[in-house]
């Protein structure tokens, strides 16, 4: 067994969990300060006219040293803040790979980020610790006036649109974490789609731990003007270290009347990665919200992404799969508020856990008396590959109108021994048995996403199942 | 090709088979009938492996060598097939997946899935099924008749050395079991065998077996040819039972 821990360790290592001497440009000192603080917002050139951004960012950090720990979730208590590097730069953001120090390009190119660009993508980010370092959209859309940018751009050039968003669905003190982020933010998108433009192609935003010790906190808004559509996709590898590093970022998603946003996530952080992430959509009338959300990486994440479907006709569907293996905890689920009448959503998660790994669904469904004719469906399969591993569900549903369709459905399953004998029956190891099931039992997801991604879902997936035959 | 001696099995240390003895020889089709409970479907599962049974006493040999203690996997690569009489739902996998992963294990292959799709094509004709079919998950939501079609599909994809099939025609109406009982025949040639598992006469209307035998309280108690099976429709097990004492 021992081997087989060491041997996933160094698949992870050789294929994503390396890392690169660079130099930085700009890193603040270790710990976190009102200082630091104000040295980030000077690298940031936010002192000016932005000002108001240094002042939430002081704002949000005071929040975030008076708020206590949350007592819920995953253990928490061995992050130490004053660890911590909370910004770190290496370059200039470029708009070609090969303006990038050679380490950053080799990074992303060992990654296959350009490739992925080159073949499936309209628009593509790269992050590299706290700051995004390449980023480029397709000019068509461009011109069509499709904003894709990092959120100091966004501040910058778009400062209307930014200001009316920023921070409307995930305010700074709705938890510690949100608090934290709101502080210390870097990096993410910034992402607007005028009226009626449907975005064909996926953008993507990769984001990538390098440094030891490091804290990411990119932040993510998108603004999807009325009718139109946008699929993006993020992903994020890091570097593997002893120590610890600190994931936290905030998503905030404003679908406008009779759009639809499509947000997937492929999480594979290294297992000294925590993932402490907010992910928060509003939904207008008719909108359509999907978030689709994959965790395999990471020591601890606890992510919950919601719908607040405020419009009449809104659709939530939330798709969360997770993989928790040894020493790690997947603490995710969904959340779904129905502020208006004719309200739909539907929530699937899906887990698997392995080698005393933990997954817990914690889930939130809200019918408020005013909204009529809401229906929703819950469904978790949890799915335990040996005795030591553990999974809980926790669905809260506070349901206060007496005509909405609510559906709750949960299951915990072994994988059984008929199952093992009829694919073993056909020539497939015990390992490859294993391997298929899981696989199968993760097909809702990897059918939802583009086929590249699939691959590269099912291979994860693969390398995590390796030593799963005792 | 399949030799089986005097063999004792056990599950949770009920005796279930109480000293088998068989042997079938290529292109030979043997059939095994015996009331519920005789043990048959056991044997059917010790034959390919299964994990829950203990064989305490015996021998399987298959082409002289001996396999009593090889697991499934390995037996499937030898040219062993299992009919399931209740085939295993699998969630999210495809038949059509499944049975390329299965040919290139059996066959030490990495053949691509447009390859696949090619050897494919005369097999599902042969079994009158769309590509819908192979599309759909395995056996989830196959209707009886469905499930059958998909195992005799998989053997003839396959094209093991031997086949046991376990009551392959139970729940079939009439039609099914003509399309499945014809896809049976056409795997069947003289460099292969098939030991049919059943309870009642009617597949071997279509499938002529050389040897009929029976099987009582975990023994074959009596072996013959065609003729058996007529004389048991006539009379029943009870007859035989009685005969045999």
């Amino acid at each position: 067994m021992n081997n087989c821990t060491v041997n996933i360790n160094n698949n992870y290592e050789e294929k994503y969990g390396w890392n690169v001497k660079i130099d930085s440009i700009n890193e603040t000192n270790i710990g976190l300060s009102e200082n630091t603080i104000n040295e980030i917002s000077k690298i940031k050139n936010e002192n000016k006219e932005n000002k108001w951004i240094n002042e939430f960012r002081l704002k949000s950090l005071k929040h975030f040293q008076e708020r206590k720990m949350p007592t819920w979730g995953g253990n928490l208590s061995n992050i130490n803040f004053n660890n911590i590097i909370y910004y770190k730069k290496f370059v200039d953001k470029k708009d070609n790979w090969n303006k990038l120090p050679i380490k950053i390009k080799e990074t992303f190119d060992k990654l296959g980020i350009p490739e992925a660009e080159k073949n499936i993508l309209a628009g593509t980010s790269a992050q590299f610790d706290s700051e995004i370092v390449y980023h480029k959209i397709r000019e068509d859309l461009k011109k069509q006036g499709v904003i894709f940018v990092d959120p100091d751009e966004g501040l910058q050039k778009y400062p209307h649109i930014f200001k009316k968003y920023f921070g409307t669905v995930v305010p700074y003190s709705d938890n510690k974490f949100a608090a934290l982020n709101s502080a210390v933010f870097s990096g993410g998108s910034f992402i607007y789609i005028p009226k009626n433009v449907e975005v064909k192609m996926p953008l993507q935003a990769y984001f990538r731990i390098n440094s030891e010790n490091i804290g990411q906190f990119e932040r993510t808004l998108i603004i999807a003007d009325e009718g139109s559509k946008v699929h993006y996709i993020e992903g994020c590898t890091a570097s593997v270290y002893s120590k610890d590093s600190l994931h936290s970022a905030i998503v905030e998603i404003i679908a406008l009347p009779n759009s639809h946003v499509r947000y997937t996530t492929l999480q594979n952080w290294s297992k000294n990665v925590y993932n402490l992430v907010t992910k928060r959509a509003v939904a207008y009338e008719n909108a359509i919200v999907e978030w689709v959300d994959a965790n395999i990486g990471s020591s601890l994440t606890m992510k919950y992404p919601s719908v607040i479907m405020k419009g009449e006709g809104a659709k939530a569907d939330i798709l969360s799969v997770a993989f928790a293996g040894k020493n790690q905890h997947q603490d995710t689920g969904a959340k779904v508020i129905h502020l208006a009448s004719n309200t739909t959503s539907k929530i699937t998660a899906k887990s698997v856990s392995k080698d005393g790994g933990k997954t817990t669904y914690r889930g939130k469904l809200y019918v408020p008396k005013k909204s009529d004719n809401v229906k929703s469906s819950v469904r978790c399969d949890a799915l335990l590959l040996d005795e030591i591993s553990k999974t809980d569900t926790y669905p809260y549903n506070n349901i206060e109108n007496n005509n909405a369709v609510i559906t709750h459905e949960a299951t915990v399953g072994k994988i059984g021994e008929e199952e093992l004998f009829y694919l073993r029956s056909r020539g497939l190891t015990e390992e490859m048995a294993l391997n298929m099931i899981v696989t199968g039992f993760f097909d809702v997801f990897a059918k939802e996403i583009p086929l590249e991604y699939a691959i590269e879902f099912n291979r994860l997936i693969q390398l995590e199942m390796i030593g799963a035959v005792g | 090709m399949l030799e089986i001696k005097n063999l004792y099995v056990s599950i949770n240390d009920k005796p279930i088979l109480k000293g088998v003895n068989l042997k079938i020889e290529k292109g030979e089709i043997h059939a095994l009938m015996g009331p519920n409970g005789s043990g048959k479907s056991t044997l059917s599962f010790v034959l390919m492996g299964h994990p829950k049974y203990k064989i305490t006493k015996g021998e399987i040999f298959f082409e002289g060598k001996n396999i009593t203690e090889i697991n499934p996997d390995e037996r499937a690569r030898l040219g062993m097939f299992l009919c399931f009489q209740y085939p295993t739902e699998i969630q999210g996998v495809s038949l059509f997946n499944f049975l390329k992963t299965s040919y290139n294990s059996i066959n030490n292959e990495k053949i691509s899935s447009m390859e696949f799709r090619e050897i494919m094509k005369d097999k599902m004709k042969l079994l009158g099924v769309e590509q819908k079919f192979i599309e759909r998950y395995l056996n989830e939501g196959f209707s009886g008749g469905e499930k059958k079609r998909g195992e005799i599909l998989q053997m003839a994809v396959l094209n093991p050395k031997i086949s046991i099939l376990d009551e392959t025609d139970s729940g079939l109406d009439i039609d099914s079991l003509k399309i499945v009982s014809n896809g049976i025949n056409k795997v069947s040639n003289s460099e292969n065998s098939i030991l049919l598992i059943t309870h009642y006469k009617r597949i071997l209307k279509y499938i002529k077996p050389k040897f009929v035998h029976v099987m009582i309280d975990g023994k074959i108690v009596l072996s013959g040819d065609e003729k058996l099976a007529d004389e048991l429709e006539e009379n029943g097990y009870n007859f035989l039972k009685e005969k045999v004492k």
